[in-house]
């Protein structure tokens, strides 16, 4: 394995050969493989999934029917903050529906669009987890809860000057 | 960063070290961690089991099956290895408990599973977390690992020469996945599909060994329970009912929060005195009690202890213990029509009742809700959805069709007075393009 090509950081390479080993069957590290592929190069483009598929061992049809499985894998490139507004039902009843809307204004695209500068995107997502703390926004994999209009515009403020744009 | 909502009548098991630090394993065996499973180790695996009987700890993912109970059908021989599998895919909407115990106490969830393996001979648990708790996969990483280090986990656990390793495992966003067959499909590397039962996993389960499929609240709770003994737990909750339960109050409420409370605690106490009440004076319309699946109770029926046997008597179910208020300026057909994109959403499309069923019902439920709708649509809705039930692999056919019919059969009028173009008669800014995508 070693010998060969990779697209993956050497990290991310001993990561998967590690992970590989921890299952009784190779297979069961495809899932948590290919969210930590997506994470470090932001999508699952087709160079992955050939990677991915020659790691675990299986086919390239076989990585396709699972990702198209998982509602956060994705096989496009989006920007760099994904900005995911709850709107189930307890996010729903204290304003999830008004923030999406105001996110959407506020950035100008709708859901699962990406802002022309890379920098945000914006998806409506389904329960998060956050019920008691709603509404609630995760931007990447970081929480935002009890959100307001002007709150949320606090949080989209703090990630654009991260991004540095 | 999840917390923990104080209350006088909060009664501290599963969350008494919350907020102490105990992530730290060394924090952790001060607060008394790691006791139990050396107990455990000492008491053998059928004493393990007498002890989970007594205490009447029932599962809290959703069924309230007895756990005892659960880990007694595993077969003592087995030529294949026995696993234990927690289910930390948390995503019932209405559901945030299971992330405060990984936040604030993993190694608890850790103890638990080596104990659940002591009892059933596994020498192997999977940790499996929801892809969206990220923050937490990285605690539970840490933990495992500081387990280890300990000779916590491993090829001689607390130098008894038993054997049990842990591995943590990460999820990629589906609904589905939480049902325990689909959870084995989702950890084996494939897409989260229902396997037909029998073979129930604690004879077939993952990797074809017998399996012990638990939630991560009630793994949790294991330790307690064999340290305190069994039947001193029993006494904290109702018969039949043991201990306490991480209940996650949300909605229209003045205090909403995740608050510890004695299984049987009164619903409406929970409501107006617990959670505050309702903000602004507005009047109660309607909850629902344990999560989305469950039916809808109204305001005349929430004068019951909230355990699994008594909420099942007032005609719904405790479920995950997730409790929605709904108050008067909520459209029930807005509602309901939420609740089915969910599920519409999350059906992963192997049964044709219920990836049609609620495919149907979200479309009969838009235009019901928008004002297109007919008098036969009503009965139409209830007829789709009482036609899902028990026609399914699995139980999410019947977490979407339950709530429906509930809704339909309490707020019929509401329903009625959308028919005939007449639209949603409560001025809601929900935006039906964002319910269509």
């Amino acid at each position: 394995m070693a010998t060969e090509i990779t697209i993956f950081s050497p990290e991310l390479a001993a990561r998967f050969d590690k992970l590989v080993t921890l299952y009784p069957v190779r297979r069961s590290a495809l899932v948590p493989m290919l969210l930590y592929a997506q994470d470090e190069v932001g999508y699952i483009s087709d160079a992955v999934i050939a990677e991915v598929a020659r790691r675990v061992g299986v086919l390239e049809n076989d990585v396709i029917s699972v990702l198209s499985y998982y509602s956060m894998l994705r096989t496009k490139p989006i920007g760099k903050f994904n900005v995911q507004v709850c709107t189930n039902i307890c996010c729903m009843l204290r304003g999830g529906n008004e923030l999406f809307e105001h996110c959407k204004r506020r950035l100008g695209i709708g859901h699962k669009g990406t802002t022309p500068d890379g920098v945000f995107s914006l998806e409506e997502v389904e329960c998060i987890g956050a019920c008691s703390w709603a509404p609630a926004v995760q931007v990447n994999y970081d929480f935002h809860e009890n959100l307001t209009p002007e709150s949320m515009d606090k949080v989209l403020d703090d990630y654009r000057e991260k991004a540095g744009k | 960063m999840a917390y923990l909502t104080t209350h006088p009548d909060v009664v501290p098991v599963i969350s008494s070290r919350f907020g102490k630090g105990a992530t730290d394993i060394d924090k952790y065996i001060e607060l008394d961690g790691y006791t139990a499973v050396r107990k455990a180790i000492e008491m053998g695996p059928d004493a393990i089991i007498a002890e989970m009987k007594a205490s009447n700890l029932r599962g809290r993912g959703g069924a309230g099956f007895p756990t005892g109970m659960k880990w007694s059908f595993v077969p003592k021989q087995s030529e294949k290895p026995k696993y234990i599998l927690v289910n930390g895919d948390e995503s019932e909407p209405a559901t945030c408990k299971d992330r405060l115990i990984f936040e604030h106490d993993p190694h608890s969830i850790i103890e638990g599973v080596i104990i659940a393996g002591l009892a059933v001979g596994a020498k192997m648990g999977f940790i499996y977390l929801r892809g969206e708790y990220r923050y937490l996969l990285k605690i539970m990483e840490k933990a495992i690992e500081d387990a280890y280090a300990k000779g916590f986990l491993g090829k001689n656990i607390f130098g008894s020469g038993i054997e049990f390793e842990a591995v943590s495992h990460t999820g990629a966003g589906a609904y589905e996945v939480g049902e325990e067959s689909a959870l084995m499909e989702s950890l084996e590397g494939k897409r989260g599909i229902p396997r037909i039962r029998p073979p129930f996993p604690a004879v077939v389960g993952l990797y074809g060994g017998p399996t012990v499929i638990n939630n991560a609240e009630t793994l949790a709770t294991v330790p307690h329970i064999i340290r305190m003994g069994g039947a001193d737990y029993a006494k904290i909750g109702t018969e039949r009912n043991g201990g306490t339960r991480l209940f996650c109050l949300s909605g229209h409420l003045e205090k909403p929060g995740v608050y510890e409370l004695p299984m049987g605690y009164n619903l409406k106490k929970m409501i107006y005195d617990v959670g505050g009440g309702i903000p602004g004076g507005r009047k109660l319309k309607a909850v629902v009690p344990g999560g989305s699946s469950t039916p809808v109770l109204l305001p005349e029926e929430i004068d019951i202890g909230m355990d699994f046997d008594q909420v099942g008597k007032a005609g719904s179910m405790l479920g995950s213990g997730g409790v929605v208020v709904l108050d008067e300026t909520v459209c029930m057909v807005e509602f309901a029509l939420r609740t089915m994109k969910f599920y519409q959403h999350e059906s992963c499309g192997w049964c044709i009742p219920c990836r049609e069923g609620t495919d149907w019902l979200k479309k009969s439920l838009t235009r019901v809700h928008e004002g297109g709708g007919v008098d036969k649509d009503i009965d139409n809705i209830r007829y789709l959805a009482e036609n899902m039930l028990g026609r399914t692999f699995c139980p999410l056919g019947d977490a979407a069709a339950m709530p429906t019919i509930a809704f339909v059969k309490k707020f019929r009028e509401e329903f009625e007075d959308h028919l005939d173009g007449k639209g949603c008669p409560y001025k809601h800014s929900l935006e039906h393009e964002a319910v269509l995508a």
